[in-house]
């Protein structure tokens, strides 16, 4: 595969023996992908983090019962399943074939206690377990859900697709409190996690599981037959972009996950490297107020920092101006999803400084600063503060810009202290599109006080609305019900949307068969010689 | 000499422990706790309490501190927060890289050093002596990075010669460890051979003065006999002090090297548990470089006596 | 340990010789300059430090631009008439960051010796002076010195947020010991001299001791830690930023400027060049500035350093 760089015999033996670590000689015969993911995986529990890295991790090593094609319709993955004709019971069927990597089939008993784990920490599954009367195992295959009123809650929360998927665990490890993170890495999924090469933060080795049985279906988006055609995936990360940008060029990587923006001129035209967005992996950046606490728990200075803010800037900053792999986006729940509006998208989309100005002077703003907290370490976050920040000077606010650590932030967010105790005005961060295009999963959106998301808006007509979605089975009311709650959330200040952007993955030209999907997966992809 | 040794190891133990104890405040007293860290950007206020629960962050600090005083004793140095391994484990793991490069720069700093310094001492004041001293001075000028940056660009990516960035261990061969540790190495052994040129130069020159190096040109001893047998031979204690110093220098120059060539190092290693908080790593990283430091103090003081018969302990 | 840079940190069994006592009579600011312009690398040095200086100082007259303003859409251009060395990645003007980066610097250079020294010239006499704080207070510095400054200091602005001043003592903690140490061998030394016994019988206070007969000794071996310490902090800055734990990333720093440049190494390599050549010009000159200063006021360091 490496002939084009003129030096393949030594490249491609590096390439091959790439697998940092422990990885037994037989690597130098085995095909081995080696990707330079966006994060390094330091922990393995799927269900109670929601790091994205750990979602990839857990589509390797598990499988779940059902899956979105590349429409977003769910579909069988593990299970098929039959509704009862009054809509409230759902049977699911596993299909034939399953097994753990330890060899113990997959019952309907780590179903059941894998869905009951996973209930407990994700928003769709919290929901889904609330309108839930009872979860019963039938027989070895089959086992059923119960809701007291007809609802379409089961498939969308059992093909959710990224956040925390609903990932099947065996019983024994689906049984872990969920303060306690799992240590096992057995699963069914197409993957086999190699214990020995794993070195937490390096590297982590995924090895073909020979006993995997794949759906007939072509693979289609997170549905369809999962195919391992190469014997070994290697997952590595590079805290230099750069220099992943040049291993990948000197053809000691396959391909890496992320490619910053401004990078992309560096291999552009290079004929060894092909590179491809996928918009289902894209992200919207969010601006997020603190609603407990002066200015902000006024919503005229809430509609003041919608008004002041502009998405271009922003995505220019972020991914280049002009580029195409930004787009200014007015919709809450993300210009792809189908509960999409443009709602004020001209107020959302543009910066109105002298609007906001305005409301400022008749709420007699008295030049407080506001205290905004600006994550310095993450490429993508970045730059939101600086860009925020001058936004909001110029619209007539006294901008105090934190900078620190996402540790930081992180730890700082959970507090509702007042400024001087520690507290927050403003902090703002990203949402992968397929979280935020679920109205009932998308933590931006959600207003119940205290038990929202970080800054605790209080809409009640937001969490009725939610519930009300959950309850329904009709996508046109399901529609509808989203656009009230999107034109909640912009007129009650509960987040501001400052667009989307999508990631550019770039990898090896013998690379073939890549997956379009919410997460990055390795099923189906080939390598040539 | 060995009731002075015995001495000097025991007085390593109140260091180590002050170390032990500023590392601990510090950590304890950041904002961000690895539990956040670990739970991801979603999770709920219980979960939170449940995990730092779990994971012993609840306790009161002192206690916290004694506990892991009183592990660290046993040698236990307890697991990753972050990743659940043991952080020996962890540690041992990302020591070889570091080792390696450590040593073959300093390898390199002083194989390289030594004649640069002792030709622009016998040139003293000359061109050669000049350019030597100003290459040195621009030698710890230039941030480590762009160095490594520069070495990335011509030697991996024009010339070819070298990978851009890994290790491998010495067991898997000798030419995948030798190739990929040439640019960091090279890259980072650049302020200590400055730093070494410069006192091996001045140190010579002094000896140069004295009267035995007379006595042993007046002997008909050739210029080389000289420099080698006398010069450098009681030079060598300051010689042997300015080693030292680089060794414990180096890790500032380690992490920035890890980083930039991708090499899964200590370093690497601490910086990202500390993005992580991951407090049982960062100690345990801590107080290994500082074990390391006051070690080769001690090495340094030894070696005095054997390069210089007058010291005797 | 702090840095690269620093030529002047003898391995502590040497600093505990006690012989950098005598008194010294040509100590003043007329030997400095005198040192100074003794020869044409010193004269240059000197001049590149009174440009910079200069530079920083007149900032705001020299053509430049808010070097916090952004404009995005205007990023990453090349040189021209609007800007002169074209922007950098948020659209801000990167010839006035470089220039207004020599403030900060300069800032963070100046600072650490301030820091540093004054905290060391206190924790020196009150260990080289009162046998009773010795034990402790040394132990104390013993640790710190023991643990890797860059990494002491990662930790210090991962705690307190990055802001200039957090960054200012995080380079600045590692920096005392090493100067504490050397304050008390001097005061060490200089307590046993005849003068200052006799002064001692005939009643002079503590304060007075230390300040008339004892401080004086320190200047000239502070003096040239003072500069390398001033070089090494600037370094150390870059350092940190480039590793992510430096000054708040709005602030013109020419660490800053590098840190946010790596990324466009292949792109547009100017944007680490102007900051790293300003970074290795300044660090150079002072470095250059120092040693002549040790050659002329410190013969005894000279020799071994």
């Amino acid at each position: 595969m490496f002939t084009r760089n003129g030096r393949s015999g030594f490249v491609s033996a590096i390439a091959l023996a790439l697998a940092l670590g422990g990885v037994s000689g037989t690597a130098a015969q085995a095909q081995t992908v080696t990707a330079v993911m966006h994060a390094p995986l330091r922990a393995v529990d799927p269900v109670i983090s929601t790091a994205y890295i750990l979602r990839n991790y857990g589509y390797m090593v598990y499988d779940t019962l059902l899956a979105r094609d590349s429409e977003g319709t769910p579909q069988p993955q593990m299970a098929s399943w039959d509704v009862s004709d009054d809509g409230k019971i759902y049977t699911f069927t596993l299909r034939d074939g399953l097994t753990f990597h330890d060899g113990s089939p997959v019952t309907a008993e780590d179903a059941v206690a894998s869905l009951s784990r996973w209930s407990q920490v994700d928003k769709t599954g919290q929901v889904m377990a609330s309108l839930l009367s009872e979860m019963a195992v039938v027989d070895d295959k089959t086992f059923t859900l119960s809701f007291a009123e007809p609802t379409g809650i089961a498939l969308i929360a059992l093909s959710k697709p990224s956040g925390l998927a609903p990932f099947i665990l065996p019983k024994a490890a689906a049984e872990t409190p969920i303060s306690e993170p799992i240590t096992s890495t057995i699963g069914s999924g197409p993957f086999m996690f190699v214990e020995d090469a794993y070195r937490p933060g390096v590297s982590a080795t995924f090895a073909k599981f020979e006993d995997y049985v794949p759906r007939d279906e072509a693979s289609d988006g997170m549905a369809g037959g999962k195919v391992v055609k190469v014997d070994e995936v290697v997952w590595t990360t590079m805290p230099d972009p750069m220099t992943a940008m040049n291993a990948l060029m000197s053809g000691e990587i396959d391909f890496v996950e992320q490619v910053p923006p401004d990078l992309l001129p560096v291999i552009e035209g290079n004929p060894d490297i092909e590179t491809s967005v996928v918009r289902k992996q894209g992200s919207q950046n969010l601006a997020r107020m603190n609603h407990t606490l002066p200015p902000f728990d006024n919503p005229k200075m809430r509609e003041a920092v919608l008004l002041a803010l502009g998405q271009q800037p922003l995505l220019d900053a972020q991914v280049g101006a002009g580029s195409p792999n930004g787009s200014a986006c007015a919709a809450v729940f993300g210009c792809g999803s189908i509960y999409a509006d443009d709602y004020r998208a001209e107020d959302i989309i543009e910066a109105h400084p002298e609007e906001a100005k305005a409301i400022l002077e008749a709420e007699g703003y008295d030049g407080t600063p506001i205290m905004l907290m600006h994550a310095t370490d993450l490429l993508m976050l970045n730059p939101q503060g600086p860009v925020i920040a001058q936004q909001l000077r110029n619209a007539g606010f006294e901008v105090e810009m934190m900078s620190m650590d996402w540790a930081s932030v992180v730890a700082r967010r959970a507090s509702k202290a007042p400024l001087a105790e520690g507290g927050w005005n403003m902090f703002s961060t990203t949402n992968v599109l397929p979280d935020v295009g679920s109205p009932i999963g998308f933590i931006g959106v959600a207003a119940g006080g205290d038990s929202a998301w970080f800054g605790w808006p209080d809409v009640p007509e937001i969490e009725e609305l939610r519930m009300k979605i959950a309850e329904s089975a009709d996508p046109e009311e399901q529609k509808s019900f989203a656009q009230q709650i999107d034109k909640l959330v912009i007129d009650n200040g509960v987040m501001v949307p400052m667009g989307e952007f999508y990631n550019t993955s770039a990898y090896s030209s013998a690379l073939s068969g890549l997956v379009e999907a919410e997460a990055p997966v390795f099923w189906n992809v080939e390598k040539a010689e | 000499m060995l009731g002075f040794v015995v001495k000097r190891v025991l007085s390593a133990i109140p260091v180590l422990f002050m170390v032990a104890v500023i590392v601990f405040m510090v950590l304890r007293l950041s904002p961000g706790d690895p539990a956040v860290m670990i739970a991801g950007p979603n999770a709920t206020t219980e979960q939170l309490q449940d995990l730092r629960e779990s994971m012993g962050l609840n306790r009161p600090l002192l206690e916290q501190l004694f506990l892991w005083l009183g592990d660290i004793a046993r040698g236990d140095f307890g697991v990753s927060l972050v990743s659940g391994k043991a952080v020996t484990e962890l540690v041992l793991d990302r020591l070889g890289p570091t080792i390696a490069l450590s040593l073959t720069t300093i390898l390199l700093a002083v194989a390289v050093a030594l004649p640069l310094g002792v030709i622009a001492a016998w040139q003293q004041g000359r061109w050669l002596d000049r350019l030597v001293m100003a290459g040195s001075v621009l030698g710890f000028s230039v941030p480590v990075f762009i160095i490594g940056y520069v070495m990335i660009l011509i030697f991996a990516r024009y010339l070819g010669w070298f990978p851009v960035q890994g290790y491998k261990p010495l067991s898997e061969g000798i030419g995948a460890f030798a190739s990929r540790l040439v640019l960091p190495t090279v890259a980072l052994s650049f302020p200590y051979i400055a730093l070494i040129a410069r006192i091996v130069r001045t140190n010579v020159i002094e000896v140069m003065g004295e009267d035995y190096i007379r006595t042993a040109r007046a002997k008909g001893q050739t210029e080389r006999g000289v420099m080698t047998g006398h010069a450098l031979r009681n030079a060598a204690v300051p010689i042997v002090t300015i080693i030292g110093v680089s060794i414990t220098m180096l890790i500032s120059g380690v992490v920035v090297t890890e980083s930039v060539f991708n090499i899964p190092g200590l370093g690497r290693l601490v910086l990202e548990a500390v993005l992580a908080r991951d407090y049982t790593v960062i100690q345990a990283v801590i107080l290994l470089f500082s074990t390391i430091y006051v070690f080769i103090n001690l090495a340094v003081d030894l070696l005095y006596g054997f390069f210089d018969p007058r010291i005797r302990y | 340990m702090t840095s690269d840079t620093a030529p002047s940190k003898p391995a502590q069994t040497e600093l505990d010789l006690p012989d950098m006592a005598e008194a010294r009579n040509d100590s003043g600011v007329a030997a400095m300059i005198r040192a100074i312009l003794s020869s044409w690398p010193a004269r240059i040095s000197a001049a590149v430090v009174v440009l910079i200086v200069a530079m920083a100082i007149l900032a705001p007259f020299l053509g430049t631009v808010d070097p916090v303003q952004l404009d995005p859409s205007q990023r990453l251009q090349g040189s021209s008439a609007a800007h002169w060395l074209g922007t950098d990645s948020y659209g801000r003007d990167v010839y006035s960051r470089v220039v207004y980066g020599a403030r900060i610097s300069l800032a963070v250079g100046a600072g650490t010796v301030v820091i540093a020294v004054a905290a060391g010239i206190f924790f020196g006499v009150l260990t080289g002076y009162f046998r009773w704080a010795d034990i402790i207070v040394m132990r104390f510095m013993d640790g710190l010195m023991a643990i890797p400054g860059i990494l002491l200091a990662i930790a210090l602005v991962a705690i307190s947020g990055a802001t200039l001043t957090t960054v200012l003592i995080a380079i600045s903690i590692p920096e005392i010991p090493r100067v504490a140490r050397m304050v008390r061998s001097v005061i060490m030394g200089v307590r046993s001299e005849p003068y200052v016994e006799a002064a001692s019988v005939l009643g002079t206070g503590a304060l007075k001791m230390v300040w008339r007969h004892m401080l004086p000794n320190t200047v000239a071996p502070l003096l040239v830690q003072g500069t390398y310490i001033f070089a090494s902090a600037i370094m150390t800055e870059s350092i940190l930023s480039f590793l992510g734990a430096g000054v708040p990333p709005e602030t013109p720093s020419w660490g800053n400027m590098m840190a946010d440049g790596r990324v466009y190494f292949l792109v547009k390599p100017e944007l680490i060049l102007y900051p790293g050549v300003m970074v290795s010009l300044t660090v150079l000159s002072v470095n250059m500035l120092g040693d002549v200063l040790r050659d002329r006021l410190d013969p005894r360091m000279a020799k071994r350093l």
